[in-house]
């Protein structure tokens, strides 16, 4: 598309009251990004073995740099605009600044510690009061998150706001009537659904491949705006939750594991004899 | 009325889906501590014919949901289709297989009627009469109690292999079947989903493989695959992955095992560097025996394997593979 036209859609996509969602070639998109303990991080509960304690280290939920890398993607074959949303404590606008840094134009971030002890449909909430006075045409969450694993926040954020969605996408394409989508399902099977928009869509690691901030983005970031919500502003829209955790605590072994120790030389002789005389695989 | 358990089964391409039975065994055990009822629904065209299979089980009444547009799956038509079942029958807890539909309508289900859903679940507990909801969280790392703080009807669905479908209960007599005709104005459903495919014709087998080294992000560089393939080949079995190795494109797709790969039983499974998240574990649990090396000694792997070793997997690998050469050229 040659630029010249580019600039006349955004600028439709701007100034014009936009009641249909696919006249325009432009996508608006919101991406959910958390931030959750590192991968291997050791956890620790904390003294009411509620939660864990939050001195570990943290990283992006993986899906979601997944759906911010493919936001990114439709926005360079589009042109629009990829937003970035988080809720958390200060510490999760690090989330944030990585988003930015790889080429997000803005942010929001809902900061508040009370955000972490949020179910999904307060947090779907949250986000749903925090946008209310924006037009997207897409919104992309991961599929799940690492710490509390709902896989429920995009699909209810989804029903909140009368938009269809559609879970773990591993493809997306726009056409003349809104976007086709591709579908994991189990056992390796998938399946195309055709959607209008605006819509919200649950993404699958493993979509694209990701890219990597370069330092001109990391400088360029610095400019570029976080709108920041206080728990404040939301909380009026947002309720008591509906689910709680009792308690939380390293589960219960089931299995009697035999622990093989010792030097590798000494492994490998122990396994292989395993191998050989009682499993029989030798 | 006593209060009721509802479960709602699922069913693919005309057959009952096997998650089914241990969502319904999981039914069975929460009625049998609390003293509720237990009803059964199917939802989709032609549900009437899989009721009868469903009413064998122990269950009070089982309700066929039936509506021309229930057919493709779509999460609108779903969720308007058990809406308007919970609304009129009002069971007290509604449970499910947290399968990928579940899961792509069930929170949508909830939400419309203002409700939550304790998403995959692996147990329950019933304590000075409260109902508790036992689920995963940090990737297995740590498991929750969890309990519902609103009002009925509660949401809940179970993970695959959580209950034992074969220990669900045979009634005495078949359970009566109720055809519940849902009505799905136009314009509820958006989606308009194609036909189910698969991406190419699996080039292996792997569910054959009696002996499977399998590799996770512990192995860290595609380079390193090889070493992990000279193990697999002195003991003579498959190579297979996790799914961010496959993702990376370090082995084909169909070498993945898990929930959305293949699912092997294979004599022994060894884990290299793989963490033991459920959607992997699900693939791969029915394995006679199950060998782990990780190098963090709390990861969830080691919870279902017979032999742990825990360590840094380039240092036991080469040895191991050594040993096997050894072993096999002696015998
Ligand atoms: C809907 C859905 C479907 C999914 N389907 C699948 C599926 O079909 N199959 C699948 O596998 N996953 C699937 N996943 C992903 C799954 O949740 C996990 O993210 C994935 O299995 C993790 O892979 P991993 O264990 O290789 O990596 P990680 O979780 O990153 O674990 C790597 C492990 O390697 C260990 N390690 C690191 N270095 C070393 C070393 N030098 N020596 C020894 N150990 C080391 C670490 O301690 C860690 O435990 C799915 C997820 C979702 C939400
Ligand atoms: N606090 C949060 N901040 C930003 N995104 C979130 C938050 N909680 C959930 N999400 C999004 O919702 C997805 C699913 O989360 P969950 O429902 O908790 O499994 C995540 O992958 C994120 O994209």
């Amino acid at each position: 598309m040659p630029s010249a036209n580019c600039q006349l859609l955004i600028y439709t996509d701007k100034f014009a009251a936009r009641n249909s969602y696919v006249r325009s070639n432009v996508l608006k998109i919101l991406v959910c990004m958390k931030q959750v303990p590192q991968k291997d991080a050791p956890l620790k509960l904390n003294d009411a073995a509620t939660w864990i304690r939050e001195d570990v280290s943290y990283e992006v939920n993986e899906p979601d740099a997944f759906a911010l890398e493919e936001a990114l993607r439709q926005r360079e074959k589009h042109t629009g605009e990829v937003v970035v949303i988080t809720s958390g404590p200060a510490r999760s606008q690090q989330v944030l600044r990585e988003a930015l840094a790889k080429g997000a134009d803005r942010a929001i971030h809902l900061e508040d510690n009370a955000f972490v002890g949020l179910d999904a449909f307060n947090t779907a909430k949250a986000f749903a009061a925090a946008i209310k006075d924006e037009k997207f045409d897409l919104i992309f969450t991961g599929l799940q998150s690492d710490d509390y694993g709902y896989a429920q926040t995009g699909v209810i954020l989804a029903e909140l706001l009368g938009w269809p969605h559609a879970t773990i996408i591993m493809h997306i394409e726009k056409n003349e009537t809104g976007i086709r989508v591709k579908r994991e399902l189990e056992a390796g099977f998938f399946q195309y659904v055709d959607m209008p928009l605006p819509a919200v869509l649950t993404i699958q690691s493993g979509i694209n491949k990701l890219r990597y901030a370069t330092l001109i983005g990391i400088k360029q970031a610095k400019n570029k705006p976080i709108r920041k919500i206080a728990l404040a502003e939301v909380q009026s829209a947002i309720g008591e939750n509906l689910q709680k955790i009792e308690r939380l605590y390293v589960p219960e072994k089931t299995k009697k594991t035999v622990h093989i120790d010792g030097t590798p030389a000494e492994i490998a002789k122990k396994l292989v004899d395993k191998l050989r005389n009682e499993l029989r695989v030798l | 009325m006593p209060d009721a358990i509802l479960v709602v089964v699922e069913q693919r391409e005309g057959k009952l889906n096997r998650v089914s039975w241990e969502t319904i065994a999981a039914g069975q055990a929460i009625a049998a501590a609390t003293g509720w009822t237990l009803d059964a629904a199917i939802v989709g065209e032609n549900g009437s014919a899989l009721a009868a299979e469903v009413a064998a089980k122990k269950v009070t009444k089982v309700y066929a949901v039936e509506s021309p547009k229930l057919e493709p799956y779509t999460p609108d038509a779903f969720a308007a289709a058990l809406k308007q079942l919970i609304a009129a029958k009002q069971p007290k807890l509604v449970l499910m297989p947290h399968t990928y539909q579940v899961r792509d309508f069930v929170p949508k289900l909830a939400t419309a009627m203002g409700r939550t859903v304790i998403s995959d679940c692996i147990g329950f507990k019933h304590e000075n009469g409260n109902l508790l909801f036992t689920r995963q969280m940090f990737q297995g790392k740590l498991a929750a109690d969890v309990s519902f703080a609103s009002e009925a009807p509660w949401f809940a669905t179970f993970q695959n292999g959580a209950f034992r479908g074969d220990q669900a209960e045979a009634g005495a007599s078949a359970a009566p079947i109720e055809t519940v005709k849902v009505e799905i104005t136009d314009g509820v459903i958006r989606n308009k989903p194609q036909d189910v495919f698969k991406e190419a014709k699996q080039a292996v087998d792997l569910t054959q493989a009696e002996i499977i080294v399998s590799v996770g992000r512990g192995i860290k560089e595609q380079k390193n695959i090889e070493m992990a393939k000279q193990l697999a080949e002195a003991l003579g079995g498959e190579l297979a992955a996790s799914r961010p190795i496959c993702d990376n494109g370090w082995l084909p797709m169909d070498r993945q095992i898990g929930s959305s790969g293949q699912t092997v039983a294979p004599k022994l499974y060894l884990a290299l560097g793989i963490s033991g998240a459920i959607q992997h574990i699900v693939g791969m649990k029915g394995a006679r025996t199950i060998i782990a090396v990780n190098k963090d000694s709390e990861a969830p792997i080691f919870e279902i394997a017979d032999y742990a070793i825990v360590g840094n997997l380039f240092d036991i690998v080469p040895p191991l593979t050594e040993e096997v050469k050894k072993a096999k050229a002696g015998s």
